[in-house]
């Protein structure tokens, strides 16, 4: 950092996010998605259920990218790319409302669960711990036979499978933080029960939030895939990059593309959030000021 | 075992290590942590290397036991001559030989260098036929042989235990038997005794000393304690950041030294002396006022989780602060007199009375409860770990002037602004991070805190316990200032009777969760009346090589247990008032303090 503060503009967390190149690497690819699934309809040379005629071999099998068709075609003659940047919309939707929800859920049981101990604490974590003993597929299938599947059902039910290590990581963070010094330091002051949280609780548990938010991207959005595949996720025709694979994966030795470009979305999506986490849990930390 | 470098003689050094110098590599340069040592050591000495924290002595003895951390650490130049050969250019496999079997190495925490999954004799024997082989039999019985040697009591039972079963003292046994079992030429002690409570530290000092004589070990004792290197070493080596600093026979060290660090550090070492000096204080109002003070956890056990056992941390302590006094706790770790600090807070659940000026603390409303904390403040005794490291400086100190609702923002800047200059901080300390201060400007920052809402009584829980002897120093300074300034109570906990003769007005004595002795620093200093206050005071390592101590039992006792089954209790003791407040315990609960 350069002398001379008074002249120099003040030194924001988003501007040293900004100063990681990686970081920044992982914001342009978030952004690219963002941008493909906004502006679909504009940039998408077809409708993605639109079957073509020319979409398909004389014998009857997809075409390979390249061509009129960028990514190539499916096993319907529809265009891939349109697609993807169709599927685009329901898999981010998926990665960041249900993993953001299932976050939610995670925190608030964790920490209510972690900072009040008692019987409130211990039913609390009774239900995790029954939450984690049931399998989590089952749980999805039940809840997906009880509501009609539609694209925010689907996030409802990844979102109520997942909170549940959200809330274990996150409960076990809290109970070593309370029993820290400085939250008996702050105690003694006389702070209350909610300034111990707000202040000196949960910004501690930043870090954790963001690693397990950006880890459970992909983990979600290959569970829609699998809800898709199980005919209990987004329905068909709408595209999603996990419906996209598991439609195709059986023709994976005869049409590599159609399983490999949805599954290279997916990594780098779930990368890009991957090391703006990283970036943004080192950004937010004091103690590792300087160390850009 | 290979003695032929050291049968030419006491000349030829058993170590010597010439021009050390040990770098870290962060970036891309390369910054020496110790630079230029040079010592020998010989056959049967005892050399300290004495220094404060960031000095290089402990980089120095892991260098010499090849076990610096890579890639970061290195050392980059000199030679460590061991046998006719340089241990810095030594292979590792050629190493692990001479590591644990000719140089041994013990460490500050005994709990962490032993593994807490296997039982003592097994890391016992494995050490030993680590590197000789032996049949089984055989190794246990060396294993047995070695634990008897330490003075452990019943040996072969503690061979099938697990460390946790063990006290800290017998720990640190196991670790010197473990590190002694093989017969090693060198021994380093890397603050063997920094852990230990002071009559425990006494054992393991005698013990080291004893062993030495027996077996003609060179030992290199590193420790910031200018005490334990008067007992104990027959050379000196004072190293201040990453340069030696001072070299010498330990009694021209101490009688004379030269250069002026060493001098600084001798004198900020706190002395015992005879209690003499204490002013005597105008009665005044009391702060607080304990009666009959209890403190019991509950242990529970059994399918129905009822309680079996409970822990009787406090029992039965009366005691009273006045305005403007320090009433010092003394006691070593189990005694109950953190408990007690954590009581007065609220911290822990009592019984009991507690009456903090004037208001008894258990009719209080959560209301009154806040308030009381305008009262009475803590100190604790890691101010890295009592400071929340998210925090700026400045807004850890103006907090409890935000809970309390004390001022708006502005006033709330020029009184934390206040603050920082009265405890000696520089103004632009505010905006930084804990973490970028030094230990001893944290805990002027702990007690900025504590000042900022004008208490009464501040409690300092081993409040420069974890501080270098020259910055512990100028914290007790400071807190004296304070004290005269403000007419602040100090409730002021510490194991260390030299601090607590260097500060303390009245003292208490606890052992064992009861106050065994209590009066005047005149009183109980002067005249010490207890057997175990006696015990603790002859305990305390004098910095003064020609100091002769009147010859004492070698002791391996251990302290009782406060833990009982439900419904018994430990004997309550009667104080005696022996004249003028001094109150001493009368009937013993343990015969074994008095022996």
């Amino acid at each position: 950092m350069s002398p001379g503060g008074a002249t120099q503009r003040p030194d924001t967390a988003w501007r040293r996010l900004l100063r990681r190149r990686l970081a920044l690497f992982g914001l342009v690819i978030i952004m690219l998605a963002v941008f493909g699934a906004v502006f679909a309809p504009w940039i998408a040379p077809w409708a993605p259920q639109e079957q073509h005629f020319d979409g398909l071999t004389l014998e009857g099998s997809p075409l390979p990218p390249g061509g009129a068709f960028l990514f190539g075609t499916d096993l319907l003659g529809r265009d891939l790319f349109s697609r993807m940047l169709f599927g685009a919309r329901t898999s981010l939707v998926i990665g960041v409302l249900a993993n953001g929800i299932a976050l939610g859920i995670g925190t608030l049981v964790g920490v209510s669960a972690g900072f009040f101990r008692g019987r409130i604490g211990g039913a609390l974590m009774r239900l995790t711990d029954l939450m984690m003993a049931f399998p989590a597929l089952l749980l999805a299938i039940c809840l997906a036979a009880i509501f009609t599947p539609s694209l925010w059902i689907v996030v409802l039910v990844i979102a109520l499978v997942n909170w549940v290590q959200a809330a274990r990581v996150i409960y076990t963070e809290t109970t070593a933080l309370s029993e820290r010094e400085f939250i008996q330091a702050e105690r003694t002051l006389g702070a209350g029960p909610g300034r111990i949280l707000f202040r000196h609780i949960l910004p501690h548990l930043v870090p954790t939030v963001i690693v397990w938010g950006t880890l459970g991207i992909s983990t979600t959005v290959l569970l829609e895939a699998t809800l898709s595949f199980l005919g209990i996720g987004v329905q068909p025709p709408t595209p999603s990059w996990g419906n996209i694979i598991f439609e195709n994966q059986t023709y994976f030795q005869t049409a590599p593309w159609l399983v490999f470009i949805p599954g290279a979305a997916i990594v780098a999506l779930a990368l890009a959030f991957n090391l703006v986490g990283d970036a943004l849990r080192d950004v937010l930390d004091p103690t590792q000021r300087g160390r850009d | 075992m290979t003695a032929d470098t050291t049968s030419a003689g006491a000349t030829v050094p058993v170590l010597s290590v010439q021009g050390l110098t040990v770098s870290v590599r962060s970036g891309g340069s390369e910054r020496a942590l110790v630079e230029g040592l040079s010592f020998d050591l010989a056959r049967g000495e005892t050399l300290a290397i004495a220094g404060e924290s960031g000095s290089g002595k402990s980089l120095t003895s892991l260098a010499v036991m090849g076990l610096l951390p890579p890639p970061s650490l290195r050392a980059s130049a000199g030679r460590i001559m061991f046998g006719g050969q340089d241990l810095l250019h030594l292979p590792e496999g050629a190493m692990r030989r001479i590591r644990g079997r000719r140089i041994a190495m013990i460490f500050q925490e005994p709990m962490t260098s032993l593994n807490p999954v296997m039982t003592v004799g097994a890391q016992l024997t494995e050490a030993i036929s680590a590197h000789e082989s032996l049949p089984r039999g055989e190794a246990r019985a060396r294993a047995l042989a070695a634990l008897q040697s330490v003075r452990i009591a019943q040996a072969e039972r503690r061979l099938s235990q697990y460390p946790h079963e063990l006290s800290g003292g017998m720990r640190q046994r196991v670790m010197i038997a473990m590190a002694l079992a093989l017969k090693p030429d060198v021994l380093i002690c890397d603050e063997p005794t920094t852990a230990l409570d002071v009559t425990v530290q006494r054992e393991v000092l005698d013990l080291l000393r004893d062993l030495q004589r027996e077996t003609g070990t060179a030992l290199i004792l590193i420790t910031h304690d200018m005490g334990v290197v008067a007992e104990m070493a027959s050379r000196v080596i004072v190293m201040r950041e990453g340069r030696m600093v001072e070299e010498g026979p330990a009694q021209r060290i101490f009688a004379a030294p030269v250069a002026q660090y060493t001098r600084d550090l001798l004198a900020a070492v706190p002395r015992m002396g005879d209690g003499s000096g204490a002013a005597v204080l105008p009665v005044a109002e009391s702060v607080v006022r304990l009666t009959d003070l209890r403190v019991r956890f509950d242990i529970r056990g059994g399918l129905m989780q009822r309680v079996t056992h409970r822990v009787h941390a406090v029992e039965h302590v009366s005691l009273q602060i006045n305005q403007g006094e320090t009433f010092a706790l003394v006691g070593e770790s189990g005694c109950g007199k953190s408990t007690i600090a954590r009581a007065i807070v609220g911290l822990v659940p009592h019984e009991g009375r507690i009456e903090v000026a004037g208001q008894p603390l258990q009719d209080l409303t959560a209301e009154g409860r806040r308030a009381l904390c305008r009262d009475v403040q803590m100190v604790f005794q890691d101010p890295m770990a009592a400071l929340d490291p998210r925090m700026r400086a400045g807004d850890l100190v103006a907090e409890p002037l935000v809970i309390h609702n004390i001022g708006s923002d502005a006033e709330r800047r020029g009184r934390t602004a206040g603050l920082f200059e009265r405890v000696g901080l520089p103004p632009d300390a505010m905006a930084r991070y804990p973490h970028e201060f030094s230990g001893g400007q944290r805990q002027r920052i702990c007690i900025a805190r504590a000042l900022a809402l004008r208490p009464k009584l501040i409690i300092c829980d081993e409040s420069v316990s974890a501080l270098d002897v020259s910055v512990q120093a100028r914290v007790l300074a400071l807190l004296e200032e304070l004290k005269r300034d403000l007419g602040i109570a100090y409730l002021f906990i510490s194991h260390d009777m030299a601090v607590v003769e260097n500060i303390a007005d009245r003292v208490g004595v606890m052992y064992l969760g009861q106050i065994v002795e209590t009066g005047s620093r005149a009183q109980v200093f002067g005249n010490p009346l207890h057997p175990y206050t006696r015990r603790l005071m002859e305990a305390v390592p004098i910095p003064d090589p020609g100091y002769v101590r009147a010859p004492l039992p070698r002791l391996s006792g251990e302290i009782p247990s406060p833990v009982w089954p439900a419904g018994e209790a430990p004997q309550r003791l009667r104080l005696v008032d022996m004249g003028g407040g001094h109150l001493v315990a009368q009937s013993n609960p343990t015969a074994e303090i008095a022996a």
